[in-house]
């Protein structure tokens, strides 16, 4: 009659015992997390007595995975930015113009003279003297066109080619914007995760969201104004060719020219050619330093390509001004002195020695690709953090006590057990929420105590069946068997229906109502789980030792 | 002796008092989209886009005092609201204030929170910021979007499963006393004007989850007895299936509102109206499962041919006609 075979209850049990294993570290959290520290920073930097000494205060076997606390429990900083990808189109078509200017001109004598005409900045117009030569010019572009990079945009290629009246117009192709936002994502996010790892702040999040954006979340930042700087909206650094000097910011600037301020001249400006010689996206290196005359300075070294052009330009402008510029600021502008041709050069300017640090952390970790807006911000204090731990802690041991006592009230002996399983529960999603290494957000704390709350409805389900079935009196064995029999389908039923609702929260929630969507899941998971099997197991080793003539439930 | 909070067996008549219950859900239905039309959600920046500030100081808050300082700053429409509760400690003293979305700004800007939290240190030197949270206009349209599209999302999902696992009358039932409980749910947050965020929605959606588990634990016990009693009545059936597991729904209730009181009353002022969204709806969600779904299913009538062998697990598609 009630018989559980000695392979399941083996399975059963060592479930519990994996879980509240898993759980555990939770109870020692200052302690753990001490040794987690310790032992990253081991692997990463060498050991030093001080770490050993942390990383030995739990012992390695034991498992470490801690639920990791969400920003409104520890406190930290939370952006939501959108990087401007439509920038990254127009600087392709600003690099592919000299290009597509050299391929005309090759066929001067058809299409005759050529000239650039300014429109939308993701495309590039240009207008040909002979409009009958237009099926040639629009040839000879579409040869400068280069496959798409990508799995799904593979075989097309990059540029599309269209004619209009006497006007060419040149475009990125879908595939290639496509590839061309992935890409841009994709360094965005290793960039960030590079700036704010060099921060040394534990638990970075950064993660992309939807197809522009991206939501990073790091722990115990002071300000969100702190992360933004961190991350430093763009650390553009180029090289431009100086066409000259002026006081006038706002003079008007030629075509295909721009102006910027001298970052330390007061009231300075420089006219510069808005194409740069080159980018900081060949640098390969970067470090502080100091010049010759002993004050803080910046170092630098391209890849061979970008060294190439280094090389080439200075050689043809001996004497020539030359403008650093970062973030839309020249920094200097020195007068070529000789050739340059290894590819490395050093940065002077008013630096302090902070500055060049910094400088140089933000030029070896790599531009943006693009500048980035930011549409959403949280800064969550450390004290309030802690004021919502401690108040979800209270509450959840006062629901789970509350419940406890009135489970024991209404159900006797059978309470005490669907109490047992409630607190096996309890573990089980701390276990989990471990093991997958969610985030446990407050609302993820009140998803918590909902489920204590409705962890028990399976066992009231299956304890009211029971009393149902003991009316009929088949004895009480019989009467145990039937109830869990007939109320699994509405168990079932009725817990696959807030499992789909949890889904849909997780699927389109975000930041802490995810954290909620994911608590409430594993909840409805371990419930159904100890109310059909752990509560059931209790119940018939219960019985066997027993063998009770009659039964109140 | 054991806690009893509904008798052993019951064998009352639900459907006795079927007008006056069903006359009272629907006025407070429309009640409570009325109230929506004309009074409005008090939507939080999730919503409008905006920025809030909570800040914390030693001193008592002088709400005054707050608004004088910021209205140099021109930001348009300014709330400040003392925060008040049980678990703040003697030199606690905190405040909530939400500045609308800055016209013309896409995005959030640093200089207006510096700017806000220059004037009040000016106010109260001792102020410290415990959060600041800034939503730009785009964000909130979206996250507005997403929120409708969740909950109908969540209504349809169940209104396939049951009709999967029952019938299509249980189904429109079930759907029925969803739609009621969430409607009567924006109806108490226009009528109280709590803060309507995007954790509202969650609270929203985890009542359309609890009230169906609810339902479908009434309507399972309606399947089963409906195979069992083939002859009777339907009222009867219903009747007795409510009764039946009346006990458990109570109980059921009963732990979680246990649970989710706690939580209201200790878990501090952040998520309080979050839970009260949850404690209103365990208990609309409760009603609504015997005097809605119950009702709805009791008018359109089921088909009775039950038994058929090959229709024992009750899956069978809901191509039945009633």
């Amino acid at each position: 009659m009630l018989h559980i075979p000695l392979i399941n209850r083996i399975v059963i049990w060592g479930l519990v015992v994996a879980g509240l294993a898993l759980a555990m570290p939770n109870l020692f959290y200052p302690r753990v997390e001490r040794h987690n520290d310790a032992v990253a920073a081991i692997e990463a930097q060498g050991a030093t007595p001080e770490r050993e000494a942390d990383s030995g205060a739990w012992p390695s076997f034991l498992p470490s995975g801690l639920v990791n606390l969400g920003l409104d429990l520890r406190g930290g900083a939370y952006l939501l930015a959108e990087v401007q990808v439509e920038d990254v189109f127009a600087e392709r078509m600003e690099a592919l113009w000299p290009d597509v200017r050299d391929a005309l001109r090759e066929v001067r004598g058809e299409v005759g003279a050529i000239r650039r005409i300014d429109g939308a900045p993701d495309v590039l117009r240009v207008r040909i003297e002979n409009e009958g030569a237009m099926a040639v010019a629009m040839q000879t572009v579409r040869e400068l066109a280069r496959p798409v990079v990508s799995l799904t945009g593979a075989g097309r290629s990059d540029i599309e080619v269209a004619g209009d009246g006497d006007e060419l117009v040149i475009r990125l192709s879908e595939a290639e914007r496509q590839a061309t936002v992935d890409r841009t994502i994709q360094q965005s996010l290793e960039i960030i995760r590079n700036r704010v790892d060099e921060s040394g702040t534990r638990e970075p999040s950064i993660q992309r969201q939807g197809e522009r954006r991206i939501v990073i979340q790091v722990p115990g930042i002071g300000s969100a104004d702190e992360l933004k700087e961190l991350i430093g909206t763009t650390a553009q650094l180029t090289f431009h060719p100086v066409l000259s000097r002026t006081s006038d910011a706002d003079a008007d600037a030629g075509p295909r020219e721009i102006i910027l301020p001298s970052m330390d001249e007061e009231g300075v400006s420089y006219v510069l050619e808005e194409r740069p010689v080159v980018t900081g996206e060949e640098l390969t290196d970067s470090q502080p330093t100091f010049d010759q005359n002993g004050s803080p300075a910046v170092n630098f070294r391209f890849n061979p390509s970008g060294a190439r052009k280094f090389g080439d330009y200075t050689l043809e402008n001996i004497g020539s001004p030359f403008a650093i510029v970062l973030d839309d600021e020249v920094i200097s502008a020195p007068v070529i002195q000789d050739h340059i041709p290894g590819g490395s050069g050093i940065i002077t300017g008013n630096f302090t020695v902070e500055e060049s640090t910094r400088l140089a952390v933000l030029l070896r970790a790599g531009a943006l690709p693009a500048e980035m807006t930011f549409l959403q911000e949280r800064t969550i204090g450390p004290e309030l953090g802690a004021d919502s731990i401690e108040a979800g802690q209270i509450a959840t041991i006062v629901a789970f006590a509350a419940v406890l006592v009135f489970m024991f009230l209404s159900y006797g002996l059978f309470g005490l057990f669907a109490n047992v399983a409630l607190i096996i529960n309890i573990g089980l999603i701390f276990g989990l929420l471990s093991l997958i290494g969610a985030t446990l957000t407050l609302p993820g704390i009140a998803g918590i105590v909902l489920t204590v709350g409705m962890a028990v409805d399976a066992n009231v389900l299956v304890f009211e069946r029971i009393r149902e079935e003991l009316k009929t009196a088949r004895g009480p064995a019989r009467a145990i068997e039937l109830g869990y029999e007939k109320a699994l389908s509405a168990i079932l039923d009725a817990n696959i229906t807030t499992f789909i609702t949890a889904a849909i929260l997780f699927t389109l929630g975000s930041g802490p109502v995810r954290g909620f969507a994911v608590t409430l899941g594993l909840g409805i998971l371990t419930s159904v789980f100890t109310a059909i099997f752990v509560t059931r197991l209790l119940l018939v080793m219960w019985f066997e030792r027993r063998r009770p003539k009659t039964i109140e439930v | 002796m054991r806690l009893k909070l509904v008798p052993r067996e019951t064998t009352w008549d639900f459907f006795r008092i079927l007008r006056l219950t069903f006359g009272a859900s629907a006025a407070a239905v429309i009640g409570s989209i009325l109230l929506f039309l004309l009074v409005g959600l008090n939507f939080g920046i999730d919503f409008l886009g905006g920025t809030t500030i909570r800040t914390e100081s030693p001193a008592a808050v002088d709400v005054g005092a707050y608004r004088d300082a910021l209205t140099p700053l021109g930001l348009g429409d300014v709330t400040i609201t003392e925060v008040f509760d049980p678990t703040f400690g003697p030199d606690q003293n905190v405040a909530q204030v939400r500045i609308q979305a800055q016209p013309g700004q896409e995005s959030v800007a640093p200089e207006t929170i510096a700017a806000i939290e220059e004037a009040l240190r000016g106010v109260d030197p001792g102020i410290t910021f415990a959060s600041v949270e800034s939503v730009g206009p785009e964000v909130s349209g979206e996250l507005v979007r997403t929120a409708i599209l969740a909950v109908t999302l969540a209504i349809a999902a169940v209104l396939v499963y049951i009709w999967l696992r029952f019938e299509w009358q249980f189904s429109l039932g079930a759907v029925a006393a969803l739609v009621h409980d969430v409607v009567l749910t924006i109806g108490i947050f226009s009528l109280l004007q709590i803060r309507f965020d995007l954790a509202i929605i969650a609270a929203l959606l985890t009542i359309v989850g609890y009230s169906l588990n609810d339902t479908v634990v009434v309507f399972d016990r309606v399947r089963e007895n409906l195979r069992k009693y083939k002859q009777k009545d339907l009222r009867d059936v219903l009747n007795l299936s409510i009764n039946e597991t009346l006990s458990r729904t109570v109980m059921t209730s009963v732990t979680t509102l246990l649970a989710l009181v706690s939580l209201y009353v200790l878990g501090g002022d952040v998520i309080r109206g979050f839970v009260f969204a949850m404690i209103w709806g365990v208990i609309v969600g409760t009603y609504s499962s015997v005097f809605v779904a119950s009702a709805i299913l009791l008018w359109l009538g089921v088909k009775r041919d039950w038994s058929k062998p090959d229709q024992e697990a009750g899956t069978q598609f809901g191509g039945a006609q009633p």
